[in-house]
Order: structure tokens, then C-alpha cells, then sequence
């Protein structure tokens, strides 16, 4: 389907933070961690509820990351909170080593990722972290839509024994995933059933190839609508399924094109489907100041993108 | 059989150092012989420990942490003879397939190490969060680790200083391994530490000293510091050591950090080490 209607927009980010509420409340074992960013974070009301379980870390994204892997021995769930760009890109090594190596039930909690962080710039807007989590070994890598799916996200990865990078995002956008919807960590999300061309989006880019998909409908492009919410585990068995079907796939994320869900995709279905296909990203460069729509449109991440790619394909 | 003294002890267990790396041509002799004294009697005297009840959680038992993680020879060989794993496994020693990785890792599940090291300055921050979780879970027992002085030029070393320091973390007892040596050469040449006592002083630590080749003065300090935890700071030790201690040829050098005797030199080694319990086969 695609007739959503939402009647409200929220961030990503509160969506995890209502989530490790949630969990505060029903799971003694999650703990959370912030480095300085506990309002950015929607941390807050954890820490109120939880002083005891909560740990300000201050400006010292290293030494989160090794004290959650720490917390994990003696069965503590520790739930990391910073910006994506210091939840990744700073600290790869001690993920690496004392996380994912490791073995450690650790959850890195990460906002603002991508172009829509804003006017920051391009220093905090990373663009690269999807690559990066998902060489990891056993690094489950979940980039949810909307604040629904991030609350359910958040609730999810703590039944998850392993490591786990959660991204999320920080402008408003819009809630139309339906709030009951369960989630299951490698299962992807057919959102429409279409003949002519696959989309398959994550993140922010969900609700953005949805308006595209109703655009390319009326132009006669019947349209196989998957979100995949995460991206490692792939879930290749319904991503096959939609190639065999359209034979086009597009793949639109708020990332570098290298290394990000698109790749993976062209992985699997050069291995299982070889399918034409094309990529919504960013190609190859840095982000920059501007409004998250500024950004989105400059760097050909905008709804008008995806139809029109998606048009190309289609041979219209 | 009857226990073995710790300097019966300790001479075994440099036995197997130098056997080990000499077997593979590779690891690192000089601070797992100058450690030697420090794991004997942390494992043998201190620890409040069932290694027939190994388990990653370790509730109810004091743990250890080694964030310098190269000197794996001395710390293998010590949790063999502690009864961890068969001494017959220090033969696999970094060795295709084996648990005894050239750096510890829980990957391939080997009991007693609970994470992986080798990238220096990360262990600190674990052994930190260690500590809290033995907190919340209302478990009285203590954590210890132990840190090359060379690692001290590694920032997150600091960041943990800072955190430990703030929340009060006194359930930790951290020892650094003061040999004075590094890879390019002495730390004073490559990258001095300044007064290392001072630093940790003015971060918040409660510190000791002590001459980590002394048992008797390791055995001493190591209880004098367990009697100043809980009073609301984290301890260190900075432990004095003589990298290659026990081996005439490898003592005060860097030379031996991360080199391999040959045959000739293994036999002058052995010669130095009397086998006082059984040397693993």
C-alpha cells in the first residue's frame, strides 16, 4: 500500500529514546551511556528514571565504548548514545577490538547520522559509518524510518545477544509506520507490491521513495516497494524475490554509495540475480552547511531523485 | 604432588616463555619475563578465583584484565598451570587453529580471558566497565589490570583515568608495568612519560609503588592495595620491572620486546631456569 496518510512527524531519535525508556522499564539488565550528548540523544528521561543505570561519560567516545564493552561482563546490556560520526568513524578500533572481537553485547546508539544533521556541516554529517559497521564481523546494522520503527528497533536489539549499530537521524519526518508493527531484526518490509521496478530504501529515504513510488504509479510504473531496516543481516530472500519479479533495482540511502545498502545489494544479487540497477546516494563526496531539505535536494537524495531514476529505468 | 613454591613457580613459568616463542619463532619474551612475578602472584596468591567454574559473567570472583596484550606468553602459561587449559595446549601457542591467538582473544573461547587485546590503551576502559557492572550486581569482589608503561602514551588510557576518578570507581585495582622500554627503544626516548606518580595523583588514582621482580614485595603491595579499595578512588600500582628478568642476555633491553631466541640462545636460557615442576609437552 501506499496511501499513508500522516497526521504527525517526529524525529528518529526520540523514537529511541522512548524505546530505552521502555526498556529501563521492563529489562533491569540495559544500561545507557552518553557521551555529552544526553538531550541530542533523548537520553534524558532513561537517566531521570534510571541515575543508577545511567553513565555520563563526558567528551570521551573511546573510553564509552571499552566501559560498555566492560558493563557487558556480569550481563549488563549497555546501550551506547553519541552522534554517528563519533559512534563509528572515531572509534572503529575500540569497536573492533574490545566490541566486535570481542564478542560484547554492546548496542551503539547512533543520531544525526547523514546529510540531514544539518548545518553542522560535513564534519559531524557521517556518510561512510554503514560501511564501516557492516565489515565488522557479527555487527548486526539496523537503520530504521520513522519514529515508530526506531522505538521498535530499540526494543528489539535487546533481545539480540551480540553487537549491534542502531543509526537514526536528527530532523522531524514523518510517522507513518503503523505503531504495531513487529519488528524482526533481517526481515525487510514489502511495503508495495509493484511489477515494473524495484525500490528499496532505508532510513530517512523510506518516506521519500514512498511520494516517489505514487508519482511513478500515476506515470504507469507499478512499483515492488521494499524497506530494508536492516542492513546486516540482508534479507536477500525477499530482495531475490523482487528482482526476479521487476528486473530494475533501485536502492536509495542517506549514504556514501560505496560500502553502503546498495553495495551490499549489487553483492547479493550479482551472486544470486544479476539485475540492473541503480543507486540513490551520495557519490563520492563530503556533506556541507544547509537545511536537512537543502541537503537532501543538492545531493540528489530528494523524492524528485527517486522518480526520476526511477523513470530511467523503467525506460520511460 | 605437592605445591609448588611461587619461585618454583615463577622459574617454571619462564621455562615456558621462552619455550613457547622460541617454538614459533615469534611473540614477545622481554615483559612476559619481567611480569612473571607480578602473574604468579596475582594468580597463585591474590585472585579469588575457581577456574573449574570458568565462566565470561565471572560473578562472585575477582577477574583480571590484560590491556597489554603482547605479553600473552606469560599470561597463557600462567592460567595453564593455574589449571585453566591443559599446560599440553601452550604447545598450539599462536599456531594455525589454535585458542592461544599471538594476542588474547575471547574468539576462540579459551577460559580465563574475558577480551580481546593487542591494540594498546583499550583495556582500562573495560576493566573500568567490569568494575561497574561487579557494582550494580552488589558483587564485592575486584577487578584488577595490568597495563604496559608504554601504553601510557595511548589517549584513552586518560579518558578512563578521568572517568574512573569521577565515578568513583574503587573496586579496581590497575598495575602498570614500568620497564622503562618500548619497541624504537627506552620510553624516555621515544616518548617520555614525565613523573608517571604524579600524573595518576592528579587524575584522582590512589597510587602505589613497588619492584615488580621482588615476590615478596609484589605479594605485599598487591594486599596493601586491596585493604585501600572501597574508599571511594581507584588504585594503581606502578610496578618496576626488568624486561627479559631471569634470562642474563635479554635483561634491560628492548632488544628482547618482540624477538625470538634461537636454539643456542633457548639452551642459555634454560640453562638460567631450573625445570621445577614439568615443562609442557
Amino acid at each position: 500500500m501506499l496511501d499513508f496518510n500522516p497526521t504527525s512527524s517526529n524525529d528518529t531519535r526520540s523514537g529511541f529514546g522512548a524505546g530505552l525508556l521502555e526498556l529501563g522499564r521492563t529489562n533491569p539488565k540495559v544500561v545507557g551511556l552518553c557521551a555529552d550528548l544526553i538531550g541530542s540523544l533523548k537520553m534524558d528521561a532513561f537517566q531521570k528514571e534510571f541515575p543508577n543505570r545511567f553513565f555520563q561519560v563526558g567528551i570521551a567516545e573511546a573510553n564509552m565504548m571499552g566501559v560498555a564493552a566492560g558493563l557487558t561482563i556480569g550481563g549488563f546490556i549497555p546501550f551506547t548514545g553519541t552522534f554517528a560520526n563519533f559512534s563509528t568513524g572515531r572509534v572503529y578500533d575500540q569497536i573492533r577490538q574490545s566490541i566486535a572481537y570481542s564478542g560484547k553485547n554492546v548496542k551503539i546508539c547512533a543520531s544525526h547520522a547523514g546529510l540531514t544533521l544539518g548545518e553542522d556541516g560535513a564534519t559531524h554529517q557521517i556518510l561512510e559509518d554503514v560501511g564501516m559497521m557492516s565489515m565488522l564481523p557479527g555487527m548486526v546494522v539496523i537503520n530504521p524510518c520513522d519514529y515508530n520503527q526506531t522505538k521498535a528497533a530499540t526494543l528489539a536489539i535487546a533481545d539480540h545477544q551480540g553487537p549491534v549499530y542502531l543509526r537514526f537521524g536528527r530532523p522531524k519526518v514523518p510517522v507513518f509506520v503503523p505503531q504495531d508493527q513487529p519488528f524482526v531484526i533481517g526481515k525487510g518490509w514489502h511495503i508495495h507490491e509493484g511489477s515494473d521496478l524495484t525500490i528499496i530504501a532505508t532510513g530517512h529515504l523510506v518516506w521519500k521513495s514512498i511520494e516517489a513510488a505514487r508519482e511513478l504509479e500515476k506515470e504507469g510504473i507499478s512499483v515492488d516497494l521494499i524497506n530494508i531496516h536492516t542492513i546486516k543481516p540482508l534479507d536477500e530472500e525477499l530482495i531475490i524475490r523482487s528482482a526476479r519479479k521487476t528486473g530494475k533495482v533501485i536502492v536509495a540511502e542517506e549514504h556514501q554509495i560505496n560500502g553502503g545498502l546498495g553495495a551490499l545489494v549489487a553483492q547479493c544479487l550479482s551472486r544470486n540475480h544479476p539485475t540492473k540497477m541503480g543507486f540513490i546516494g551520495v557519490h563520492d563526496s563530503f556533506g556541507e552547511s544547509g537545511t536537512p531539505d537543502q541537503l537532501m535536494e543538492k545531493y540528489g537524495l530528494g523524492s524528485k531523485d527517486v522518480i526520476a531514476l526511477g523513470k530511467f529505468m523503467a525506460g520511460h | 604432588m605437592s605445591h609448588p613454591s611461587l619461585p618454583e613457580l615463577c622459574s617454571q613459568v619462564r621455562r615456558d616463555i621462552v619455550r613457547m616463542v622460541h617454538a614459533v619463532n615469534s611473540g614477545h619474551p622481554g615483559g612476559s619475563l619481567g611480569c612473571t612475578e607480578f602473574f604468579v602472584a596475582l594468580y597463585f596468591h591474590h585472585l579469588r578465583i575457581d577456574p573449574s567454574r570458568w565462566n565470561m559473567d565471572g560473578i562472585g570472583e575477582d577477574l583480571f584484565f590484560l590491556s597489554n596484550g603482547h605479553i600473552s606468553p606469560v599470561w597463557y602459561s600462567v592460567l595453564s598451570r593455574r589449571g585453566y587449559f591443559p599446560t599440553s595446549e601452550l604447545t598450539t601457542f599462536r599456531k594455525i587453529n589454535t585458542r592461544l591467538q599471538g594476542h588474547p582473544t575471547t574468539h576462540e573461547g579459551l577460559p580465563g580471558v574475558r577480551m580481546s587485546s593487542g591494540s594498546l590503551g583499550q583495556g582500562l576502559s573495560v576493566a573500568i566497565g567490569a568494575a561497574q557492572a561487579k557494582k550494580l550486581n552488589g558483587d564485592d569482589k575486584l577487578i584488577f589490570s595490568l597495563h604496559g608503561d608504554g601504553e601510557m602514551q595511548e589517549g584513552q588510557i586518560w579518558e578512563a583515568a578521568m572517568y574512573a576518578a569521577h565515578h568513583k570507581v574503587d573496586n579496581l585495582i590497575s598495575t602498570i608495568d614500568v620497564n622503562g622500554q618500548q619497541i624504537d627503544g627506552s620510553t624516555d626516548q621515544v616518548m617520555s612519560l614525565g613523573n608517571l606518580r604524579a600524573k595518576w595523583e592528579a587524575f584522582g588514582w590512589q597510587t602505589l609503588e613497588m619492584n615488580g621482580n621482588d615476590l615478596q614485595a609484589v605479594i605485599q603491595t598487591i594486599e596493601q592495595a586491596r585493604t585501600i579499595t572501597g574508599k571511594g578512588k581507584p588504585t594503581i600500582i606502578l610496578m618496576k620491572t626488568e624486561m627479559g628478568k631471569g634470562v642474563d642476555f635479554m635483561e634491560g633491553t628492548h632488544k628482547w620486546h618482540g624477538v625470538a631466541p634461537n636454539d643456542e640462545e633457548l639452551a642459555r636460557a634454560l640453562n638460567q631456569l631450573p625445570e621445577t615442576i614439568a615443562d609442557y609437552s
